[in-house]
């Protein structure tokens, strides 16, 4: 589904990833952990197209297309979703009205009749209550006023309704408290855990592996994935650290 | 109203960022309409300026009258609307203005709000979206009368640059010669949030619909309360895809 060869990428031309390699194919969950600054977020950002993060070396192919010469709506009508690990806030656009859009507008570059009014409400309704969420939340503008734990819950509920084939999901656990983790790893398992669709979590610990079962957990260090295992690895880590599993 | 007899120039203050020649082109003006409300009476408008020219209007506000403007200046060359409003005792009045302009338009506001008697209220809420060359201008002033005590003045003034090439004047003025009044305001300008509009783009939004969408919101809060609204908010976004 995505085959990422010796990605370089930089930041006001900083060199963040030099050299990442990574495939994920369908029905697969992948974790990357790594330390601060070793460049998880920008494997995200990049992999989504946020404008300032250059590409300067290798390819993404993402379900056989060149992912990088796509623009981000493009991306996000192939299948693609990242979840922010901030979500960001947009005063006056309600949720409702902004994700009807979106999605109308992913429908219509796939050549589908976009959803009526009542369709994406039936929608909307049926995921939001997969995440316990108020459907009042989704009248209110996009993340305004929402707490960290509302702000990723709404992140998953967007997952929910785009129904993409491929989630990156940036530090969804952060913020959370311990019902807010697992009402997000469950609405990522009901959401994603399918034969036809893939995850790549970006995280720093090992908490939400304990409700999203990785297939593959990886070990990213400067700019380079350094080590590749099982969930295994993943409990090595949180037990001996960074420092002593990657070296 | 000061009534203009001669052709303006650059000195005059509430012309100096307007454009000259198409003042002198549409020389003379055509009148201004004048409305007073009696005490305690009720009065709204809705302005939409969409083919050019300069509107004034006069409003005078009795005792505890209330009375809303709204105003959506997009049309011609030049566009100008200027209000002089007059609040006797207790009167409340709002201006809700949104001005949406590209190429080479000159749009403007002007409005002067004077507090004659103690306790009047005036809300003025002014956005402007500006693409190309346009050029967009609010100026605002706020006349306290000596004796007008609890006067209650608020002035925002936004305005949104989608070009380096565009221009945006903001002036707020305040006149006040009593003592215990609260006169606010506020102004910005700025360009629409890099991040939102990445934030919408990821999750489909083609470039124009996540600015469109975030500049819609942004004018909605000078249409807050107004009897039109839905209109308003329609008109708006139709000149928005126009300037995107």
């Amino acid at each position: 589904m995505l085959t990422i060869d010796n990605l370089h990428a930089t930041i006001a031309d900083k060199p963040i990833l030099k050299g990442l390699s990574l495939t994920i194919n369908a029905g697969e969950i992948h974790a990357i952990m790594g330390p601060n600054g070793a460049g998880k977020s920008t494997l995200g950002y990049t992999l989504g197209g946020r404008p300032g993060y250059e590409v300067t070396g290798g390819s993404v192919t993402f379900e056989g297309q060149d992912l990088l010469a796509l623009a981000p709506h493009e991306r996000a009508a192939a299948g693609l979703f990242l979840g922010f690990q901030y979500p960001v806030e947009i005063p006056g656009v309600s949720n409702v009205q902004f994700l009807r859009e979106a999605l109308n507008a992913q429908r219509k570059s796939r050549g589908q009749e976009p959803l009526s009014g009542g369709e994406f409400l039936k929608l909307a309704r049926e995921q939001a209550s997969l995440l316990r969420m108020d459907m009042d939340m989704l009248k209110r503008p996009v993340n305004v006023g929402f707490s960290g734990g509302e702000k990723k819950r709404a992140e998953m509920v967007q997952m929910g309704i785009l129904d993409p084939r491929l989630a990156i999901l940036d530090e969804t656990d952060s913020g959370l408290d311990i019902d807010a983790l697992r009402i997000c790893g469950e609405g990522i398992n009901a959401i994603m855990r399918r034969p036809d669709k893939a995850v790549l979590l970006i995280t720093h610990y090992q908490r939400l592996l304990d409700y999203v079962k990785p297939d593959f957990v990886h070990v990213l260090a400067n700019g380079r994935i350094v080590k590749t295992g099982g969930p295994e690895l993943a409990l090595q880590l949180e037990e001996q650290g960074y420092e002593a599993v990657a070296a | 109203m000061s009534a203009v007899a001669t052709l303006p120039t650059r000195r005059d203050e509430a012309w100096r960022y307007a454009d000259l020649d198409a003042v002198a082109r549409l020389w003379p003006l055509p009148d201004a309409e004048c409305i007073t409300v009696a005490d305690g009476g009720h009065f709204a408008r809705t302005l939409v300026q969409d083919a050019g020219g300069v509107v004034q209007l006069v409003l005078t506000l009795g005792k505890g009258a209330v009375g809303a403007v709204h105003v959506l200046n997009t049309g011609g060359d030049y566009g100008r609307i200027e209000l002089d409003v007059t609040l006797h005792e207790g009167a409340d009045f709002t201006l809700g203005g949104a001005q949406v302009g590209g190429a080479s338009q000159t749009l403007e506001i002007v409005s002067t709000v004077r507090h004659i008697e103690p306790n009047a209220r005036s809300h003025q809420v002014v956005r402007s979206v500006l693409a190309g060359q346009a050029v967009g201008t609010c100026l605002g002033k706020v006349a306290v009368s000596k004796g007008a005590i609890g006067t209650d003045a608020e002035q925002s003034v936004r305005a949104m640059l989608l070009d380096r090439t565009a221009q945006a004047n903001a002036k707020p003025e305040l006149e006040i010669f009593a003592d215990d009044v609260k006169c606010a305001h506020g102004c910005a300008v700025g360009e629409l949030d890099a991040m939102g509009l990445f934030y919408l783009q990821s999750r489909g939004l083609t470039p124009p619909e996540a600015k469109a969408l975030m500049l819609q919101a942004f004018l909605a809060e000078a249409f807050t309360g107004a009897e039109e609204a839905e209109r308003l908010q329609a008109l708006a976004l139709e000149r928005l895809e126009g300037v995107l």
